[in-house]
């Protein structure tokens, strides 16, 4: 065990070592082409710098503190120790998300998950949700296919992610199925003797004309560090449609790093909602291309934050062909002395004519002390287009909570009101009932 | 409606108020009795709806003296919703919207904030729906209103209409309607107007602030007061409104410097 404190020279190294150790589940996982996967990203990795605040990428979070705490990467554990009842999921009426697939320190777990077929009678039998090492032979192909395309996301964190692939959480929707059921995704990071780096990854693939709603959520039960270091990618097919809901709700030690890459054919459609609550630091990377004309993206961000949490989004969206739609709105809650930043890329080349694009980006800072950093960048080379954008950062203004105060509220009911007002904008598109209200109620636990 | 020995609701005496350290208010003294409907006139800048917004206990607002007592109470010793549960209903001149919150839930939780002030049970959303309908007629509003966000995307008359149901709601003690009639056009005007009178009764009591004598043809006041320079300089009777329509305010304001001379 190492317990000596590295350098940033050393830190990247040492992780990918423990990579490559990871022994069981590697001869495993080789049926399905990851061997390739994960070389080529170790050394990927092995040519990167730990990211600091002098790259641009990395200008307003300062990640350096990772570097302190000598995180494990924990090899396969099938047999984990938790039951059903310690998650505390995020819906109260579990028939609201019947179907889950649950992972934990970055390795499936059986006992906790339910995709038996029974729960889903109106499928026929291609339909397949659950880990990847243990999928029918007959998706091997499809899934290398798309795994080993992964290798062109070039980002230290998505490099370290790939060199530990030894499994992970995999839907797959077959052509022209419209699954009504939402799924989710379960990440349970359990911190043990020492600090835990998981490496959770999930793989979306919606053939052309399917249709899925899926739910991925992070979360850690008990204490002491983590790093969660995921990604996921989705793949939606010509005319597909994927809505996809991302919630971070990791405890105040943990450290997140996400990648979400979404790369859309013609005529699909992708909505994101990004629900982040938790971890000290953490950062999304959100990245869609579109490769086909007249795609649909709608990205809808959520960060609430309090203490001294740093929540940093960045997102990127890439039009390549025209007729695309883009509709994105961020937008922070920040309390005390946290810090959130918004970076949100459009990139519309010349070829992408009769492009829409819009990005809003607006924030609530609770306390004095509380900051924002956001930078809307458009790159816009096409001429006939119609890109708008816009940022606003606000506080809770004494004539609103006035207004609610001379109508018979007290002073924190108002303040919370206006609060769950800002939040309602993005808490009212998530695609589940039980899902929305557990939200709110985690807005009310912002009251200052 | 003037009522020998009635309750006396509120009673302003020497208030003093400051504004970012300007003071705005000079010494205000009124006094409003249960039946009662008290119109303040002033131009511009007068300090009109600084006392309104005194009065409901806005924060921005420093009371430098005086003292106002509302139904025997001291009202500077009340929080803003205190103020409110206590019976002070202020219909603001430019009501805010927000969005994200709908306008039936907003109705709830400030009609239920008020129940439980005085013990009662909370209303729960089916039979709060029930009574709020009842209160659309007031302000001749549809029921569409109720699923959309406070204010958001209404008109200046659909606005006010929205204050007068708050207040239809509320059933304070002492409305205070703060330029409510501003930038009404003539039929929005009557239903804001036929809405307060409805409301009116023997137990309470309205202070309309206004700008235009228009209004005080819809609503008829039992007393007029011209409010100048931080002081009310002249009260009268519905008929002093008519003729400030008609000849102004110069011919009170010398008045008053004559008399302060005299």
């Amino acid at each position: 065990m190492n317990t000596k404190v590295a350098s940033s020279d050393t830190y990247l190294p040492e992780l990918v070592n423990q990579c490559r150790k990871l022994g069981k589940a590697k001869r495993e996982a080789c049926a399905h082409g990851l061997k390739d996967v994960r070389d080529a990203a170790v050394e990927y990795v092995l040519a990167s710098k730990f990211p600091t605040t002098r790259d641009e990428e990395w200008r307003f979070t300062d990640i350096s503190e990772i570097l302190d705490i000598p995180f494990q990467v924990p090899d396969v554990n099938r047999e984990s120790s938790l039951k059903l009842s310690d998650l505390t999921l995020p819906v109260r009426d579990k028939n609201a998300l019947p179907l889950r697939i649950v992972f934990v320190n970055g390795y499936y777990v059986p006992s906790l998950s339910s995709v038996e077929a029974s729960l889903l009678p109106t499928l026929g039998m291609e339909f397949f949700a659950g880990n990847l090492t243990q999928a029918p032979g007959n998706y091997s192909d499809r899934f290398r296919e798309y795994l080993t395309q992964s290798q062109e996301y070039h980002d230290v964190f998505a490099g370290l992610n790939m060199a530990g692939l030894v499994d992970a959480a995999v839907i797959y929707v077959p052509k022209n199925q419209a699954i009504e059921t939402p799924i989710h995704i379960l990440y349970v990071a359990m911190p043990g003797e020492t600090p835990i780096l998981s490496l959770p990854h999930c793989l979306v693939i919606a053939e052309p004309g399917s249709s899925i709603t899926f739910v991925e959520d992070y979360t850690v039960i008990g204490k002491g560090a983590t790093f969660t270091n995921a990604v996921t990618q989705v793949w939606v097919g010509e005319n597909a449609s994927v809505n996809h809901t991302r919630l971070q709700r990791e405890s105040g030690e943990a450290y997140h790093v996400g990648l979400s890459a979404i790369a859309q054919a013609r005529d699909s459609r992708y909505t994101c909602n990004a629900i982040s609550l938790g971890a000290k630091i953490s950062r999304h990377n959100l990245e869609v291309l579109q490769t086909g004309e007249q795609t649909e993206t709608n990205l809808n961000g959520l960060t609430m934050i309090a203490n001294e949490q740093l929540a940093d989004t960045h997102s990127a969206i890439k039009l390549t062909k025209p007729h695309g739609t883009t509709n994105q709105i961020h937008k922070c809650i920040v309390a005390d002395k946290a810090h959130g930043v918004f970076n949100g890329k459009v990139f519309v080349p010349k070829p992408a004519q009769l492009t829409n694009a819009a990005q809003l980006s607006r924030n609530l800072l609770l306390s004095p002390k509380a900051r924002v950093d956001t930078k809307p960048q458009l790159e816009i080379t096409a001429d006939n287009v119609k890109c708008s954008h816009g940022a606003t950062v606000s506080q809770l203004e004494d004539d609103e909570v006035f207004y609610l105060q001379s109508r018979g509220l007290n002073q924190d009911d108002s303040r919370n009101l206006l609060i769950n007002a800002f939040a309602a904008e993005i808490l009212n598109r998530l695609p589940i009932a039980s899902l929305r209200e557990t939200l709110y109620s985690a807005v009310n636990l912002m009251k200052r | 409606m003037i009522i020998e020995n009635s309750e006396i609701i509120l009673s302003v005496r020497d208030l003093t108020a400051d504004v970012d350290g300007n003071q705005i208010l000079k010494g205000v003294n009124l006094e409003v009795k249960a039946g009662e409907i008290h119109a303040i006139m002033g131009l511009n800048g007068s300090g009109k709806s600084t006392l309104s917004k005194v009065l409901a206990g806005h924060p921005a607002y420093e009371v430098t003296g005086g003292e106002v007592v509302f139904q025997g109470q001291n009202l500077f010793e009340l929080e803003p919703e205190e103020r409110s549960r206590a019976g002070v209903f202020l219909a603001f001149q430019y009501p805010l919207e927000i969005p994200g919150v709908s306008n039936l839930d907003f109705l709830r939780v400030a009609y239920n904030s008020h129940r439980k002030s005085k013990g009662l049970e909370e209303l729960d959303a089916f039979d709060f729906q029930d009574l709020v309908e009842q209160k659309l007629e007031v302000v001749k509003m549809n029921s569409s209103f109720l699923g959309r966000s406070v204010n958001e995307g209404f008109s200046g008359g659909e606005k006010k209409r929205n204050e007068i149901l708050q207040m239809a709601l509320l059933e304070p003690k002492l409305a205070i309607l703060d330029e409510t009639d501003s930038g009404l056009d003539i039929d929005a005007l009557k239903i804001v107007a036929n809405g307060v009178n409805e409301l009116a009764n023997a137990e309470n009591a309205m202070l309309v602030i206004t700008h235009y004598q228009r209004l005080l043809n819809y609503i008829v006041p039992d007393y007029v007061h011209v409010m100048a320079d931080g002081r009310i300089i002249h009260t009268g009777t519905k008929e002093l409104a008519l003729e400030l329509e008609e000849r102004g305010y110069d011919w009170v304001l010398q008045e008053s410097a004559a008399e302060v001379t005299a």
